[in-house]
C-alpha cells in the first residue's frame, strides 16, 4: 500500500522554508485503500511561528502510524491540527468521508483537571458522549458497557474512585477505557505510554493493536524506538517538517534520526514571513 | 420553649415566613452554582461579578427610584454584560477569565457607587448595599422565587456539558460544541443568582450563600453530586438558623445568615471528613488493602 522506492525516497531534505514537502505517502497497488487523512501543504503553530511546517501526505484508512520526533518537534501539534483545536496558519486538513466526532483524541494527560471531584465511572461515561449527547440517559446497557470497558483496561473495582486518587498509569487506563467507549474509526494517541510502567504499557499496547485489527486507524505519537519498530509499522518522523515518511524500517534510520534531532526547537522572533505563504507555486 | 425558639418568629410573624421563603429560594439556586465557581476556581471571580451587577441596578434606581423592576433589569443587563464581554475577551485573547473580569467590574463597581452616592439618600446606598431579606415584598419574592427555578432548569440541561467542559475541556471540544454554548449559561445563571442574592443580601454580601456552601461542601465529600447536595443543605440551614439568630438578637439577618456559613465553614475547615486540619489528630487505622 506504501510505495517506498527506495530509502532515500521516503525523505526530505530539511531545506530552506520555501522548499515545498510533497513526500508521504503515495498509494501504489492497492486503489481499494482509501485515504482518510489528507495533509495538504498543512501548516500549524502559535503566533504564526510554524511548529509544523509545510507537511503533506495521507495516512490511509486503518493504518497505523507512529509519530516520532525530539521534543517540540510539533507531533502534538499536529495532532490538535487535526482534531481541529488549532486552525491551520496555512493549507488544509482533509477528512475522507469523516466528521471530526469519529475521532477518538487522547491528549497528554496533563490537561485534565485531577482534583475535580468526580468518580472513574463518571468520568469514563463521557466516552458515550456520541451516543448519549447532553442530555442521553445512561441506561442499564450503557452502564454495562462503560463496567466491561473498564474491565477490559483492568480498572475493574475502581467505578466509585474519584479520579484524583488515581495513579499515572491507572489514569492512563481510564483513558484507553474512554477511547474504548468513543468506538471511533480514527484514534490519536499524543504520548499514550509516558512515565508508566512497562506491564499498563504492555496492556495498552495490545489494546492498541486490537484496534488496528479491528480496522481501525491510528496514530499515536512515541518516544520509544524499539516499541515503534516492533509494533507501528509505519513512521511519520517529524522534526517541525516531515523528515520521513514510511515503512518504519527505513523511516528510522540512524542518519534520518539524527537530522531529526538536529532541529532547533526556539522560535526566532526575527524569523521572515515564509516565501511558500507569500508566493505559493502551483502543485 | 423549642417551638418558641426555632418555630414561633415564623408561625407569628409575616415578614420572618417571607424571609425564610427567600432564603430558602436563594439557597436552592445559588449553592449548586457556587460550586461549580469554585471547581473552576472563579470563587472570587463571582464576587467580582457581585460588583459588576450595581451599576446596573443604580442606574435602575436613577431612573425610577426605589423600583424592583428597574432595579432588576438594570442589574441583569450590567450583570450579563460583563460577563459575556469577559467571557468574550478572555476565550479570544490569553488573558484568562479572572483577570478580564477584574477589569470590567472595577469600572462597573466605581460607575455604581458613583450613580447611587450622586443620586440618593443614605438609606437607599444602605438597601443597595446590604439588601433587605427581612422586608420582602411579594414582587422581589416572585422574582427570587423564578430565578431559584430557571437555575435549576437550567442548570439540569447543561449539567453534563458542563461538568466535562471542567474537568477534560479539550475532550469536550473533540466531541461536541457544547461547550462555549455552556460556559456562556453557566455565567448567565451566575448572574441570575447575583441579582437574587442582591436583593436579599445586598451587592457586598450577594455571592455569600453561593461561595460559603460550596467551601463547606469540599470538606464532606469527593463527588460532584454528594457536594452539590451538602452545599444546598448548608445553605439551607444557614439561611433558617440565620434568621433565627437575627429574631432573637439584635443581630442584622444579612450579616446573621452569613455568619452562620461562615461557622458552619470554619467547622469544616477543622473537622472535615476530607482533609479536614484536625483530622489527623484522630487517626482511624489504615486498611488492609
Amino acid at each position: 500500500m506504501v510505495d517506498p522506492a527506495d530509502g532515500a525516497g521516503c525523505t526530505v531534505g530539511n531545506g530552506a522554508c520555501g522548499h515545498r514537502r510533497t513526500l508521504g505517502h503515495r498509494i501504489a497497488d492497492d486503489r481499494a485503500m482509501v485515504a482518510q487523512l489528507q495533509f495538504r501543504d498543512v501548516t500549524l503553530g502559535y503566533e504564526r511561528h510554524p511548529a509544523v511546517h509545510h507537511l503533506t501526505g495521507e495516512i490511509a484508512s486503518g493504518a497505523m502510524l507512529a509519530v516520532v520526533g525530539p521534543n517540540g518537534a510539533g507531533k502534538s501539534t499536529l495532532f490538535r491540527g487535526i482534531v481541529g483545536i488549532l486552525k491551520p496558519l496555512a493549507g488544509s486538513i482533509v477528512f475522507g468521508g469523516l466528521d471530526v466526532r469519529d475521532i477518538a483524541y487522547l491528549p497528554q494527560s496533563a490537561e485534565i483537571d485531577r482534583s475535580f471531584p468526580i468518580s472513574v465511572f463518571d468520568f469514563t461515561s463521557s466516552g458515550l458522549w456520541r451516543a448519549t449527547g447532553a442530555f442521553g440517559r445512561l441506561g442499564s446497557r450503557e452502564c454495562r458497557r462503560i463496567v466491561e470497558a473498564l474491565a477490559a483496561v483492568g480498572l475493574n473495582g475502581f467505578e466509585n474512585r474519584p479520579i484524583g486518587t488515581l495513579s499515572g498509569g491507572q489514569m492512563q487506563r481510564m483513558l484507553f477505557a474512554r477511547v474504548l467507549l468513543q468506538d471511533a474509526g480514527v484514534i490519536i494517541l499524543d504520548e499514550p505510554f509516558n512515565a508508566i510502567d512497562a506491564k499498563t504499557a504492555a496492556d495498552l499496547l495490545a489494546l492498541v493493536r486490537r484496534w488496528h485489527e479491528e480496522k481501525r486507524t491510528v496514530l499515536a505519537a512515541l518516544h520509544d524506538m524499539d516499541l515503534v519498530r516492533a509494533n507501528f509499522p509505519e513512521t511519520l518522523l517529524l522534526a517541525r517538517g516531515a523528515v520521513a515518511w514510511g515503512p518504519t524500517a527505513q523511516a528510522l534510520t540512524a542518519d534520518n534520526l539524527s537530522r531529526a534531532r538536529q532541529m532547533c526547537e526556539a522560535f526566532d522572533d526575527g524569523a521572515a514571513a515564509c516565501a511558500a505563504q507569500v508566493s505559493p507555486r502551483a502543485a | 420553649m423549642v417551638y418558641d425558639a426555632l418555630v414561633a418568629p415564623f408561625a407569628d410573624f409575616e415578614f420572618m415566613r417571607r424571609a425564610l421563603a427567600a432564603a430558602i429560594a436563594l439557597a436552592l439556586g445559588a449553592a449548586p452554582i457556587g460550586v461549580f465557581l469554585m471547581l473552576r476556581g472563579m470563587s472570587l471571580v463571582g464576587d467580582a461579578m457581585a460588583h459588576a451587577i450595581l451599576p446596573g441596578a443604580a442606574i435602575g434606581f436613577l431612573l425610577s427610584g426605589l423600583n424592583l423592576f428597574a432595579m432588576t433589569v438594570g442589574g441583569l443587563i450590567a450583570g450579563f454584560a460583563v460577563a459575556i464581554l469577559s467571557g468574550v475577551v478572555s476565550r479570544l485573547t490569553e488573558l484568562k477569565e479572572d483577570s478580564s473580569l477584574a477589569t470590567f467590574y472595577l469600572a462597573s463597581l466605581a460607575l455604581g457607587v458613583t450613580i447611587v452616592s450622586v443620586k440618593g439618600t443614605n438609606i437607599d446606598l444602605l438597601h443597595v448595599l446590604f439588601g433587605n431579606i427581612l422586608a420582602m415584598d411579594n414582587q422581589t419574592l416572585m422574582v427570587i422565587a423564578i430565578n431559584a427555578t430557571v437555575t435549576l432548569v437550567v442548570l439540569a440541561v447543561i449539567y453534563r456539558p458542563l461538568v466535562i467542559e471542567c474537568v477534560d475541556p479539550v475532550f469536550l471540544r473533540t466531541v461536541s460544541r457544547a461547550g462555549a454554548p455552556a460556559h456562556l449559561a453557566f455565567l448567565g445563571l451566575v448572574v441570575v443568582n447575583l441579582v437574587n442574592g442582591f436583593h436579599a443580601m445586598g451587592t457586598l454580601m450577594a455571592v455569600g450563600l453561593m461561595i460559603l456552601p460550596a467551601g463547606i461542601a469540599r470538606f464532606w465529600s469527593r463527588d460532584i453530586t454528594g457536594m452539590i447536595m451538602i452545599a444546598v443543605v448548608s445553605a439551607l440551614l444557614s439561611g433558617y438558623t440565620g434568621l433565627i439568630l437575627s429574631f432573637h438578637s439584635k443581630v442584622p439577618a444579612g450579616p446573621a445568615v452569613i455568619l452562620v456559613a461562615s461557622a458552619i465553614y470554619a467547622l469544616s475547615v477543622l473537622f472535615g471528613r476530607v482533609r479536614g486540619i484536625l483530622r489527623p489528630l484522630f487517626p482511624a487505622p489504615h486498611l488492609e488493602a
